[in-house]
């Protein structure tokens, strides 16, 4: 089980996130944040869809990303 | 930033991305899908990796990037447009003990500061600069640099970058590689996942040839510059890989821990 | 070792050059790095720190050009590092850049300028023409170097010391303006020893590597709102605190009716000349600013109270006698003597002009 979580007052909108997305779950919300960015989001049914690779959290320019994984699911991944 | 509840992890869960503690927490001034975050994030997390935050001191240059030092939180100087290798030189004679890095635009790299990075490079001074090529003079309103494409419209060559007219673009990963005092010359780019894995290994390796006391140490990164490109992020992304990159080719130009001038 | 380093032991007096006496001063003062690129007429300078550096434990580069130079000094005036360069007139046209940030980013450093004649290539003869450059700022922007001029051998020695003591005190660029003749001429002088530079010195501002505190941040961008006025104030403030360090030599002008203003070698070759007249029984009298900035401009005020009459006399077209207008304003006007660069200037040149200016006497 992973997890992603965008910090919405960082995000600029800049969607780099959803092109490298392998579950292709991250879209642009319908949220403007304080800057007026309209910001990014996995939608609460497709993130079970979350493989926690840390690849948006990667690409992102603003740091506006945390990916957060479950112990149990990192070590099945790495064994 | 207010503590955010989504954050806290149950007992179970741990992050899969550590966000470096010199990375200053506060939005930048940066542009929606501007490389210059990615790279700022990818020194801090060297920095941190190798224990030397504290021991740090960064030269800031002019361009986008001259508040570098509102985001990384190391001792810093700002230098003139250009100067940054001489700032540093200065810097790290009189303290050979710490480790010195520059940060600079194409265009203050490239053309205002040829003469010092080039000098800098040859004398083998032990710093580490990183060179941010997005093909323009960003901070000034996207006007032509040095490492401009052929044909690429900016606003001071709004017909298009012309052989005949304005040259050709430079090639400074390949131009430093052929310079004796240098111990590391690559090119990296920050547009896609496996491209910034390996320019996070570039740069570290950058800041490593340092610590050893091998010489000069320097990587070119290839980033986006999506509003003076007036596209949006992920087309700049398109841009740099199917534009830049069969022009800028992508690799280790020289390094002295592996034998002489890969590539 | 050559004859004329310091670690052989501090003799009592030796026999060198101006340019030398600058790099014996220098390490005197715990110069630690230097950068510079060749000119004439100071190669005596780089010469001498490039083999006395290194033994001295500190670092020399041959900079690509002035322009690096001058920001390779302000590096290392950021690691808080007594470092300095020298150069001459078009060398030192290229360094204003760079000396405008560091006057804008309180950094210290010592700068030598051996003047020669310009405008352009001009000559490498001696010349007053960098007055206005190196006493007006320079370079971009509201800002003051603290400027020393050297007479003689031993001042070029002495002035070292307090240069390097002065760039720590008001964390600000100090200029030595000399010029082809203090530089070239051989004098005795005789070394001293100042007080041991404190490791402290620069503590509180300098990079070094945050460790265990904020990080610390050098810089002349002020972009915030009402930053860069609140920068200019307190700029301001300080170079008016440095007025305290305006210093002059004088010379015959209790009883003087006429006061030569004359600076650096000129105000030595007017000094001779001022002993011929007074031989004859004129009265007249020296001020040699010895601080072009801060300016002497209230001991001149004092004795334009008295009455006396001036004379400026440079080896440019007009540069100082400026200031010394400004200072005497309201008072009493000061003729004006300019021996023309491209010619070498000796004393007797001087007597018809002083002369003159006493009312043709
Ligand atoms: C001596 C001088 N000339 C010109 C400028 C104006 N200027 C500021 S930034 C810049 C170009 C920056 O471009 P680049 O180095 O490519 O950085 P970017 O903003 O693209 O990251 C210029 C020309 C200046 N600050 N100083
Ligand atoms: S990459 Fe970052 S800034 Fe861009 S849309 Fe995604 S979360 Fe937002
Ligand atoms: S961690 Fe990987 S799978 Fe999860 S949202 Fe980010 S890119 Fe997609
Ligand atoms: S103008 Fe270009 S380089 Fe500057 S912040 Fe914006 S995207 Fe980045
Ligand atoms: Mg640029």
């Amino acid at each position: 089980m992973s997890r992603v979580v965008f910090l919405d007052e960082r995000c600029k909108g800049c969607l780099l996130c959803t092109t490298v997305c392998p579950k292709g779950i991250i879209v642009q919300s319908s949220r403007f944040n304080r800057q007026g960015y309209k910001v990014a989001e996995v939608p609460a049914d497709a993130m079970k869809d979350c493989t926690g690779c840390a690849s948006c959290a990667l690409i992102c320019p603003d740091v506006a990303i945390r990916v957060i994984k479950s112990r149990k699911a990192k070590k099945a991944g790495k064994e | 930033m207010q503590a955010d509840e989504r954050l806290a992890l149950a007992d179970d869960e741990q992050m899969a991305f550590e966000v470096p503690d010199v990375l200053v927490d506060r939005a930048t001034h940066y542009c929606p899908g501007c490389h210059h975050g990615i790279a700022h994030r990818l020194v801090a997390e060297v920095l941190e990796e190798m224990g030397v935050v504290d021991d740090t001191i960064c030269v800031a240059s002019i361009g986008c990037s001259v508040f570098i030092y509102n985001y990384l939180a190391v001792d810093s100087v700002e230098a003139p447009h250009g100067r940054a290798p001489a700032v540093a030189t200065g810097v790290k004679r009189g303290r050979t003990d710490k480790i010195v890095f520059t940060y600079q635009g194409d265009g203050d790299l490239a053309s205002i500061g040829l003469a010092e990075v080039m000098h800098a490079a040859n004398r083998g001074e032990r710093i580490t600069i990183v060179f941010v090529n997005n093909t323009v003079y960003g901070m000034t309103g996207g006007q032509m640099a040095p490492t401009t494409l052929i044909g690429q419209k900016t606003t001071t060559c709004p017909g298009g970058r012309c052989r005949d007219r304005e040259g050709m673009p430079i090639r400074m990963a390949e131009i430093i590689a052929g310079l004796g005092g240098v111990a590391y010359s690559a090119r990296a780019s920050l547009d896609s996942v496996k491209n910034i894995r390996a320019a996070k290994k570039a740069v570290r390796k950058a800041f490593d040839v340092q610590q050893q006391g091998l010489g000069f140490g320097f990587v070119e990164l290839l980033s986006g510059c999506p509003t003076n490109w007036r596209m949006d992020a992920v087309k700049a992304n398109t841009r740099i890989r199917e534009e830049m990159i069969p022009y800028f080719p992508l690799g280790v130009y020289k390094d002295v821990t592996e034998g002489e001038g890969v590539c | 070792m050559p004859h004329n380093t310091t670690d052989t032991g501090t003799p009592e007096r030796i026999f060198i050059k101006g340019n030398e006496a600058i790099a014996h001063g220098a390490l005197a003062a715990g110069c630690r790095c230097y950068f510079g690129y060749p000119i004439t007429p100071q190669n005596d300078i780089p010469e001498m720190m490039s083999y006395a550096l290194p033994d001295a434990g500190g670092e020399f580069v041959q900079a690509e050009s002035e322009v690096a130079s001058a920001n390779m000094l302000l590096g290392a005036a950021a690691a808080g590092i007594r470092a300095l360069t020298s150069s001459s007139s078009p060398g030192i046209s290229l360094m204003q850049e760079a000396i405008s940030y560091m006057a804008g980013s309180e950094l210290p450093g010592v700068i030598v300028n051996m003047n020669r004649g310009g405008p352009g290539l001009g000559d490498i003869g001696p010349s007053q023409g960098d007055y206005f450059q190196s006493v007006k700022g320079g370079g971009h922007g509201d800002y003051k170097l603290l400027v020393l001029a050297p007479a003689t051998c031993q001042e070029c020695y002495d002035m070292m010391v307090q240069a390097f003591d002065l760039a720590f005190k008001y964390r600000n660029p100090v200029m030595v303006l000399g010029d082809a003749i203090v530089g070239q001429m051989k004098e005795p002088v005789t070394p001293w020893k100042p007080a041991a530079v404190p490791a402290t010195e620069a503590a509180d501002w300098r990079l070094e590597g945050a460790k265990g505190r904020k990080p610390r941040l050098l810089k002349s961008l002020f972009l915030e709102d009402g930053a860069l006025a609140g920068q200019n104030r307190h700029l301001q403030a300080k170079y008016a605190a440095m007025q305290a360090e305006a210093k002059a030599e004088s010379f015959l002008t209790e009883d003087a009716e006429l006061i030569v203003v004359a600076y650096g070698s000129i105000g030595r070759i007017a000094k001779s000349a001022i002993r011929k007249l007074r031989a004859q029984g004129h009265k007249v009298g020296l001020v040699r600013p010895q601080t072009l900035f801060p300016f002497p401009g209230p001991l001149l005020r004092g004795l334009a109270e008295q009455g006396k009459r001036f004379l400026t006399i440079e080896h440019n077209c007009g540069q100082m006698v400026e200031d010394v207008r400004l200072s005497i304003r309201g008072i009493v006007d000061s003729a004006f003597y300019g021996h023309m660069p491209g010619e070498m200037p000796g004393s007797d040149d001087f007597l018809a002009p002083i002369l003159d200016a006493m009312g043709g006497k």
